[in-house]
């Protein structure tokens, strides 16, 4: 099935610049219905108020990180199947394996480039 | 909790008790006594030292400076980046307005932007992690401090300040809210006129 490139996406990142760095190479890519978020609490209102097909969050936010959010959206029943991209400068095997045991459906290291980003999205989303 | 115990005074009582030590006393007695004598010098010493370090400045002054500056350095990044962020989105709105490979060599060119701003992320990231140990040096410094009888304490033979030099002059860029503006500059020399 080919993707729907009208999906909601949540990108969720302390940082503005990181946020409209990944939103720009969304855009470039083809998505354009892209929500921001600058931690997990604040993500996981945006994810209970509309449904999206998509998140990427970074890793180190306050107060909810992204692997906190991660976990609260597996528990979710409605949230719990939502493809979660994980985009992080925490290298470390331990921090992949806790994101993988967590249920992240991708892991992405910082700094990374466009090509990487429509990699992990191929393998998440399917083929485009 | 801990008590507190004036490092002066113990060194003084360790000399007292060593001096009034008379008969007969065993080798072993006499290296106990060599080494206690010895800790008490290394105590003052070590007083000396601090009190030479200045460690109230660090405390009070070189570390959070050093924050200061750090974080400064992530704003002035942060922004660069923004402009260099808004100068690439509107390359790349002027390139849809263009035609095949200029359009595409455009885009691509782009994207390289869009992956070099990346940086500005570590960076931050990594900033805070020195500033962080920054914080931790503080602390391992006051808790030296206390140990050795305290700020008073060390600052009983700080030399008094004396004429600038150079090197005190020498604090490279000001952070913004401490820089003086160019026209508060040429009002100041012109009131040397």
């Amino acid at each position: 099935m080919p993707v729907d490139r009208n999906m909601n996406i949540l990108i969720v990142d302390d940082y503005k610049t990181m946020l409209r760095i990944v939103r720009n190479l969304l855009k470039q890519l083809g998505f354009d219905n892209v929500d921001e978020a600058t931690d997990g609490s604040a993500a996981l209102q945006k994810l209970r108020e509309k449904p999206y097909q998509l998140v990427i969050s970074d890793w180190n936010m306050e107060p909810m990180t992204g692997l906190q959010l991660l976990k609260e959206v597996r528990a979710d029943t409605k949230l719990k199947e939502t493809p979660f991209i994980m985009i992080t400068a925490e290298s470390k095997t331990e921090n992949v394996i806790e994101a993988k045991k967590a249920g992240v459906s991708n892991y992405i290291v910082k700094p990374f480039n466009a090509d990487t980003l429509k990699a992990k999205l191929n393998s998440v989303l399917g083929a485009f | 909790m801990v008590a507190q115990t004036d490092p002066a005074m113990v060194a003084d009582v360790v000399r007292q008790v060593v001096s009034t030590l008379q008969g007969d006393l065993t080798p072993a007695d006499l290296k106990l006594f060599h080494e206690i004598e010895e800790l008490s010098q290394y105590i003052a010493r070590a007083r000396r030292e601090i009190a030479e370090l200045r460690t109230e400045e660090i405390r009070a002054h070189h570390i959070p400076a050093a924050t200061d500056e750090l974080d400064a350095i992530v704003a002035a990044t942060e922004e660069a980046t923004g402009s260099i962020l808004d100068s690439a989105e509107r390359i790349e709105e002027v390139a849809t307005s263009l035609d095949g490979p200029n359009e595409q060599a455009l885009s691509e060119a782009v994207t390289r932007i869009y992956e070099a701003c990346n940086f500005q992320d570590i960076t931050g990231q990594r900033i805070s992690k020195v500033v962080k140990t920054l914080k931790h040096i503080e602390l391992k410094v006051d808790n030296l401090v206390q140990a050795f009888g305290g700020y008073a304490a060390a600052q009983e033979t700080i030399r008094r300040p004396g004429p600038l030099s150079d090197d005190d002059l020498l604090n490279g860029p000001a952070l913004p809210a401490e820089a003086c503006k160019q026209d508060e500059i040429d009002a100041l020399l012109a009131s040397f006129d």
